[in-house]
């Protein structure tokens, strides 16, 4: 009942789908025994979140005001694009939310009773071209993904929900801007941080194909990289999210 | 006691040292776009250096009517030229513009330490990073990006050069330049017009669409060659980014008197072609002598050729024949096809030479060596026989155009023919080269051959006449006086 009304209140939130039950194999798999990973359905928006759904996030909860939240949740840039704290401004309602940090993108799915997806989820769910569950090995949709992040970021983004959704019927995931994921810094940093290992350096250059399994997938390693290089504080221009929830319905 | 006191001064004048250079102001690095190269630090001492650098991701030419969206270290590839000295401290930031798409970083190959400054510079786009190092070792050095996929960064033009300088410094020279070779991939042929994106499988085969210097074909070329003047000292801090190829670079028309290989201590003298693995630089000195152009390539030479590895250096100033001639001879070489197989020394010319001098040359030597000439120089088109070929060079045997007027016939050979002409009722519109190189004794005996040969019956033609001839008509620009 209270999730309910929670939600009554984001008339602008984008509607989910179902995506899944499906197998990821990460490009490093954090162990030999997780080359593979099996995940059960779960539901995913259809869009990136909005300015317009963010503005009625930050106004039910002041606290994430690009003026009032702390430092630590959001660096000097958050919504920097907007032309006051509560006034998107030239920023359009149904352009995607940027320059939100991770802090503020975890926060605004779990008030909508959500969560961020993890990046095995916003994997699976980035797999499909229009027509294939995993079109990962399909040359044309490979070069496709590579010709985007090639090109420098256009001055103004488009909105979201333009052109053909994919397979599990999602809408730009890849050609708009990048996204948060729950696990952003899982790839790069290894399972228990107090080992005393290098965390990072090893992935660099030459070495960081030492252990990969897929490379020639280079998308795919454009996004760990790009991942890899977040803290959860950053927010960057084109870099914005969409929200997961379980089957179940109960949040993570 | 007193070894204690002298290593508690020690002790204190190194403290006051040291205090002194962490006051010292840091010096801000000078940081140039090849092909310029910053000045000589001239320090005598190691300081501290602040080096700035914004990774830009931009959309340029890469030849006529090509653009590509290179990723850069300044916004030109190759990146900024840096030039520090051994023993200096480098403060290094790393930005990476807002508008960029990917995280990007900096391995530097002067820095001692993991990955080179990559993980410490490792910069989300619209982030800064700073990390420092000591340059321990002299030497030219690339840097490049080293984020996944690195292929990827290094083959968009994501690399660039730093100069460490010993202590000592380089030697004085007249000239410096940066020129960095890279290769490149795109999804469209060799100048296949409109923006090219990057080709991933071309690049893990390692078939380069492009190879340039400078990340643009004409970089170098026209009026962006770089000057010299005759009598300086150049030296050219050649790198070469890669991401796959190795370099053979050559400059024609010049030895290099000093290649300090790859970038290190120690340098070879009197080099011809020198060898710059991908990720490796060296140092080229050469005195240039002769005025002209010397172009700089990929002595792998269809590169040069079919993929723009091609520059230019421009040297102005006066000719010294002594050391390079121009050109002295410009004729037809004949292969086997004059003398014949296994011929006798021909000695017709020499002979009709000698008698010349004497004053008795006769009719029958003056045929002798118009025949060796001519076979040597004219029948290529009027062919041996003199019938020339049907409808495009005329026939000289029984010839009305050439019996009809033998001054006219000594100015065509000196001044050559272009246009129409009517020979024996035909037709012919071809062009023949002036033949003002001969000398005039050897032109007279090629007429005389002519015209006492291949059914023509006529006069002799002496070499006084062909002189005459020479000195009141006109050749063409470009043809021997």
């Amino acid at each position: 009942m209270l999730l309910l009304v929670g939600l009554s209140a984001f008339a602008e939130q984008p509607a989910m789908v179902k995506v899944g039950p499906g197998v990821y194999r990460p490009i490093y798999p954090a162990a030999a025994s997780q080359t593979e990973l099996t995940l059960p359905g779960f539901l995913l928006d259809v869009t990136p979140v909005t300015n317009g759904a963010l503005l009625a996030f930050v106004t039910a909860q002041p606290q994430w005001r690009r003026d009032r939240v702390k430092r630590v949740f959001a660096d000097r840039g958050y919504l920097q694009h907007w032309e006051g704290p509560l006034k998107p401004g030239e920023a359009d309602p149904d352009q995607p939310a940027r320059f939100v940090s991770w802090f503020v993108a975890r926060a605004y799915c779990a008030h909508r009773g959500a969560r961020l997806p993890t990046e095995a989820e916003w994997e699976l769910a980035a797999a499909a071209d229009e027509t294939e569950l995993d079109a990962r090995r399909t040359p044309a949709f490979r070069d496709r993904l590579l010709a985007w992040y090639a090109q420098p970021n256009p001055a103004r983004l488009p909105k979201v929900g333009a052109g053909k959704p994919n397979a599990w019927g999602l809408h730009d995931l890849h050609g708009l801007l990048w996204e948060w994921v729950l696990d952003f810094g899982n790839t790069m940093i290894s399972s228990d941080s107090r080992d005393g290992k290098d965390p990072s350096g090893r992935r660099f250059c030459g070495a960081g194909a030492a252990n990969a399994s897929e490379k020639d997938d280079y998308p795919s390693f454009m996004r760990i990289a790009f991942r890899s290089s977040l803290e959860g504080n950053y927010t960057i221009g084109n870099l914005g999210f969409r929200c997961a929830r379980d089957l179940s319905g109960v949040t993570r | 006691m007193n070894q204690f006191k002298a290593v508690a001064v020690a002790v204190a004048v190194g403290l006051w040292a040291s205090t002194v250079h962490a006051q010292a102001k840091p010096i801000q690095a000078v940081l140039t776009d090849a092909p310029a190269v910053p000045p000589p630090t001239g320090r005598k001492a190691p300081a501290k250096v602040v080096v700035e650098l914004v990774v830009k991701e931009v959309t340029l030419p890469i030849s006529e009517g090509v653009n590509y969206t290179f990723w850069t270290f300044g916004g030109k590839v190759p990146g900024k030229f840096i030039r520090i000295r051994q023993g200096d401290t480098v403060e290094f930031h790393l930005a990476n513009d807002p508008g960029s798409k990917m995280p990007h970083n900096i391995d530097l190959h002067a820095v001692t330490g993991p990955g080179g400054g990559a993980a410490s510079s490792f910069t989300a786009p619209g982030q800064r990073s700073q990390f420092s190092f000591k340059a321990l070792n002299a030497g030219l050095y690339v840097y490049h990006c080293a984020t996944a996929p690195v292929g990827m960064h290094v083959a968009n033009g994501m690399y660039g050069m730093i100069l460490v300088e010993p202590p000592e410094g380089l030697s004085k020279v007249d000239r410096e330049y940066y020129v960095m070779q890279g290769d490149f991939y795109t999804v469209g042929k060799y100048r296949e017009k409109g923006l090219q994106p990057f080709d991933m499988q071309k690049a893990i085969d390692e078939n380069a669409t492009y190879v340039l210097f400078n990340g643009s074909e004409g970089a170098l070329l026209g009026d962006n060659a770089l000057p010299a003047k005759v009598g300086e000292k150049v030296r050219l801090f050649v790198g070469n980014g890669g991401p796959n190829l190795v370099s053979s670079f050559h400059v024609i028309g010049e030895i290099f008197d000093r290649v300090y290989t790859e970038g290190g201590s120690k340098f070879q003298e009197n080099v011809q072609t020198t060898l710059i693995p991908a990720g490796g630089t060296a140092i080229v000195e050469y005195k240039v002598e002769i005025p002209g152009s010397y172009p700089l390539v990929d002595h792998s030479i269809f590169r040069a050729f079919n993929k723009g590895a091609l520059a230019m250096m421009t040297v102005a100033g006066p000719d010294n024949k002594a050391i390079y001639s121009g050109k002295e001879l410009d004729e037809v070489y004949m292969g086997d096809r004059a003398p014949g197989p296994s011929p006798a020394p021909d000695r017709s010319v020499a002979r009709a030479a000698a008698e010349l001098a004497g004053g008795k040359l006769t009719l029958e030597t003056q045929i002798a060596a118009g025949k060796t000439l001519f076979n040597g120089t004219c029948s290529v088109c009027h062919q041996p026989t003199g019938l020339g070929i049907p409808m495009v060079f005329p026939p000289l045997a029984k010839s009305d155009f050439l019996m009809a007027d033998k001054l006219r016939s000594v100015a065509i050979a000196l001044n050559g023919l272009q246009g129409e002409v009517v020979v024996n009722g035909v037709k012919y519109n071809s062009v023949m080269p002036p033949m003002s190189n001969l000398t005039d004794d050897a032109i007279a005996n090629i007429l005389t051959y002519v015209r006492n040969s291949f059914g023509n019956v006529g006069e002799a033609v002496t070499a006084v006449e062909v002189s005459k001839v020479r000195a009141t008509s006109a050749r063409p620009a470009g043809a021997a006086h």
